[in-house]
Order: C-alpha cells, then structure tokens, then sequence
C-alpha cells in the first residue's frame, strides 16, 4: 500500500513527465523542432527517474546508480559508435531490452506484490493486477523473443529469408489461444499468493516462443513493418506495467509508443499494398520466387557506363535519384551525395526520392541521405515528386527495384500489385544500379524497366559505379 | 487511483498518440522509432520500485537487472537520436 498513500504532488510529476514525452513527439512533425522534442523526451525521463527515487522506498542509492552508470554507459557508447546503415539493427536490439525489462519487472511484482502495492486484503494480489501482470508479461517476453529474431535477420547473424514451419498457422494460433485463456484463468484462480500461481510462469514460456515462432517466417524486406509492430509491442507491455503501478508517466508513454508503432505497421503496409495479417503471415518472397522460376526468357538489354551515365546527367536539367536498400548495403550515400554535388556545379537540378519502405526501417533512407549531408529539403516523398518524373530527363536507381517496377501497376498477377510505386518509366532515360542482371528484388518479380528502350543497365556494386561516374564528371 | 480513471487516461492517450504521430512527417520516421523506443523505457519506474525488494531479494535483483536494461535504452536510444536529429540540415549553401 505503500506506493498508494504518497502526495499527489507526485501524480503530477508523473503527468509532466507524460506531457514532455509527448512534446517530444511532436517536435518530431518537422527537423528544425525535433531536437527541442528530443531535449523533452530527456526532461520527462529525468522527472520520472528522480520522482520515483525520492517517493518511493528503493534500493540503496549507490547501488541504482551502479546499475544506472552500467546500462548507461553500455547504452551510450552503442548509440555513438553504430553505423547510420546499421540503425534498423539497433532499434530491433533495444525493443529486445525493452521487452526483457517488462518481463523482469512484471516478475518483480508477482514474486514481490507488496512493494507495488498491488496486494488485496485477502493476502492475495488483486484479479485486476493479476491480469494487467498476465498480460504486460507476455507482450514483453513476445517483444523481446521477437526482437531478438529480427536482430539476428537485420544483422545477418541469421538468413533474411522466411523460415517455414509446417503448420505454423494452427501452432502460432494455438499458442496464442492458450495464452490468453492462461490468463483469464491467472486472473480468476484462486491460489494468488506472491509467487505462488505456476499459471504464471508457463504464460511467460509460451509468450517467449510465440515471439519467436511469429518472426522467422517473416522475410528480409517485411521488416519495416516487424520493427514498427514491435515498436508498438514494447509501447503495450510499458502501458501494461503502468496499469499495474498506477503510473500516468507509463501510461501515456505505453500508448503513444503503442500508437506510433501501429501507425508505423499500417504505412508500411499500406506502401506495399499488403495487409498487415498477410505480413505477419510471412512466407512472402519464398512463394513468389519459387513460382515465378519457369518464365524466364532472354529478354535484350542495354548496359551503360559509367561514362555514358556521367555525360548524359550532365547534359541533363533535371534528375531525380531513387536509394533503396542497395545503397545503404554499398554505403553509397557519401559518393552519391558527391556526384549530385558535382551535378549540381554543371547547374543540373537533383532531387532524391523515397518510397515509404525503400530500407529496412521506416526513414531508413532519409537518414542515410542526412547523414551524407543532403539537405533534407532536396528529399521528397512518393506522392510529392511521382508526377515529376514526366518532366524528368533522368531517373538514376541505386539500390531500389520493386519499388520502381511497372507490373504494380500494369500486371494483375504479380505478387506487387497495387503496391504504389514510382513513375520511372516515364523519365526520358533511366540508369539503373544493380549488382548483375541476375538478383531479382525481394519479390522475386521481373522488372520491366530493365529492358525499355531508355534503360541503361550499371551493372556494379553502387559505390563502386558512384565513384567512377564522380571521376568520370570531373574530367 | 481506481481502475476506470486508469484506463480513462490510457485510451485519451492512444488518441493523443494517435494525431501526434500522424503529424510525424516521414523523413523522421527512424528518429521517431529511437525516441519512442528510449521513452517507453520510463518502465525504469517499475524497475526502480521492484528493486526496494521489501520482501523478496530475487526481486530485488530482478529489478537493478531491469535498471540495468532500461537505462541502456534510455541513455542509448535519447543519444542516438540526438546523433540523427543533428545530421538533418536545410539547404544552406549555394
């Protein structure tokens, strides 16, 4: 009862705290106020942090502060030293630690009620925290089995391709099912004592391997979205555990952490066309590429230089430059950055454009390009720069392929339908990056674009070509 | 506080969430993911009251643990978006 009786002074410092979290995310609606937003976001953590250690009774002072420097040293040292194309790896890892933190601080509170002041008066932990701990225990521990998978993949530790377990849909299910009827019966069984119910801890199992069995299906280039989705999960299982202490700071952060996540899935969703449930199905690219094998036929192509693609941006008034994921594997941004920069010099105009799930994370271009030094107003969105291309003398792809890949819009049969795409076919001539003609995008669909009339193939690894094409311009 | 004022505040939150992220425009959707990813570690709140450990020392130590993990975040992910955020400049040169 302990944490219940305290001033209301302190509900307040929790509410500022929620207040600034939220400022933080609204300076992010545009660069020039995110970093105050940023500044928030650190004022509100710090007003959290220091309520709780001067109203509640805790641990010895130095031994949080040991604790602190440890997490917080470990923490700071990764977010300097990490590569900007390696981000998607490190936002997987710290939903993991989020998710872990859940897990252990719901254990806390079941083997320890009292200090959260969540025991009844029956001497057992009330029904209602009983299914609050229930549940921000699994979403924690599906957060972090999860997060842990989707490291592996993004990192390369593990293939980004989809691993398919025979029935996976009815044991996924299953799993799922027996969790939450776990949890009613956690909520209404008798025998709640601190620690007591074994209920508990086969809940905590079954979520650590449902996060697991629901990720490896799930291929490469649909982790835009499983970032996002897990990005909401760690939001749910704070917002949970906020429930359970009575915290407004927890509360608001778990649903607007909640919120932004979802909101991210559905963008991502939406920019391919595919519904979330077909994503989280997984499988996508294994089917697709097995299927469409046997049509293959020579079809001829043109391959440029990088000579050719130096004289003809130069001669040209305007290009427009497509990044992908390719781009970000060369770490091409500096010399792509470089080359419009020279363009530029020759009074070419350039502009950059991102499709929603170009990378492996949402705005996993726009970083790259900012960390290159492109200013982010030469940057535009799909809808924004899509009916450009007609008046376009250039389209320069480095790295993308489905997302510029006509037969979303024309074939029916494709596995991209529908999926929003750029107009590059419409630009007068088109200079396309690619490794070799043999690598199909993550769909394993042909794509028109390499064999039009005004298609010329660069085939080399990105940075490789930028740097020639910059030689090539500054003859 | 009872139950229902609890939720009250939740699903008003979710809302708030909801138009705030919305007004996120895409270019800073990978800051917006670090940021949100170092505030939701405000779960250090609970780690910090499951280390008092008046009853339990298992508890005790399960809660510096999550001090631990949740002060990674909070440190790394507010310093790596501060990393990002610096890098977004405006057209300044001629």
């Amino acid at each position: 009862m302990e944490a219940h009786s305290v001033s209301p002074w302190v509900a307040v410092a929790y509410l500022i705290a929620g207040v600034c979290f939220i400022l933080a995310l609204r300076g992010l609606s545009s660069p020039a106020t995110s970093r105050r937003g940023n500044r928030y976001g650190m004022l509100g953590m710090g007003i959290a942090v220091v309520t709780t250690l001067v109203t509640h009774e805790i641990a010895s002072l130095p031994e949080i502060l040991v604790a602190i420097a440890i997490g917080g040293g470990v923490g700071f040292v990764m977010a300097r030293r990490i590569q900007m194309t390696a981000m998607p790896q490190l936002v997987a890892a710290f939903h993991s630690l989020v998710g872990l933190a859940a897990v252990l601080v719901a254990v806390a509170a079941f083997l320890n009620p009292e200090a959260f002041g969540i025991l009844g008066a029956d001497g057992n932990i009330m029904p209602v925290s009983r299914l609050e701990m229930a549940l921000g225990v699994a979403i924690g521990a599906i957060t972090f089995s999860g997060s842990v998978i989707a490291f592996a993949k993004l990192n390369g530790n593990m293939s980004g391709s989809p691993i398919l377990l025979p029935a996976r849909h009815v044991i996924n299910l299953g799993t799922l099912g027996a969790i939450l009827v776990l949890t009613a019966l956690f909520a209404h069984s008798g025998a709640a004592g601190p620690g007591e119910n074994p209920l508990f801890w086969i809940i905590v199992g079954l979520a650590f391997a449902i996060g697991f069995l629901l990720i490896i299906p799930i291929g490469g280039a649909d982790m835009p979205v499983v970032v996002s989705m897990l990005n909401s999960y760690s939001g749910w299982a704070a917002a949970a555990m906020g429930f359970t202490l009575h915290n407004t700071a927890m509360i608001v952060t778990g649903a607007l952490v909640g919120s932004s996540g979802a909101i991210l899935s559905y963008i991502m969703c939406k920019a391919m066309n595919r519904s979330f449930l077909s994503v989280i199905a997984g499988g996508f690219g294994a089917e697709a590429g097995a299927g469409g094998g046997e049509t293959q036929e020579q079809r001829p192509w043109k391959r440029g230089s990088a000579e050719d693609a130096a004289f003809l941006m130069k001669e040209a008034e305007n290009v427009i430059i497509i990044p992908g994921y390719g781009m970000a594997v060369a770490q091409a941004q500096h010399v792509l950055r470089e080359m419009a920069d020279q363009l530029k010099k020759h009074g070419v105009g350039v502009k950059y454009a991102i499709h929603p799930v170009a990378g492996r994370m949402p705005g996993h271009m726009n970083v790259l390009l900012a960390e290159a030094n492109v200013p982010y107003d030469e940057v535009f969105e799909l809808e924004d720069i899509n009916g450009e291309f007609a008046q376009c003398d250039v389209a320069f792809i480095i790295g993308a392929n489905d997302v510029v890949n006509p037969a979303a819009k024309t074939d029916k049969t494709s596995p991209i339908y529908g999926m929003p795409v750029f107009d590059v076919d419409k630009a007068k001539t088109i200079f396309f990056i690619k490794r070799s003609m043999g690598g199909q995008g993550y769909a394993g669909v042909d794509n028109d674009v390499f064999y039009m009339d005004q298609t010329m193939m660069l085939l080399a690894d990105a940075k490789k070509m930028v740097e020639d094409i910059n030689k090539a311009l500054a003859e | 506080m009872d139950f229902v004022s609890i939720l009250s505040i939740f699903v008003l939150a979710c809302f708030v969430g909801y138009y705030v992220v919305w007004s996120v425009t895409p270019a800073l959707h990978t800051p917006l993911m670090a940021v949100t990813n170092a505030i939701s570690s405000v779960i250090v709140v609970g780690a910090l009251v499951a280390s008092a450990a008046s009853g339990s020392p298992v508890g005790k130590w399960l809660g510096l643990g999550a001090v631990v993990l949740a002060s990674v975040n909070i440190f790394g992910g507010f310093a790596v978006t501060e990393r990002m955020l610096a890098m977004y400049k405006k057209k300044d040169r001629k």
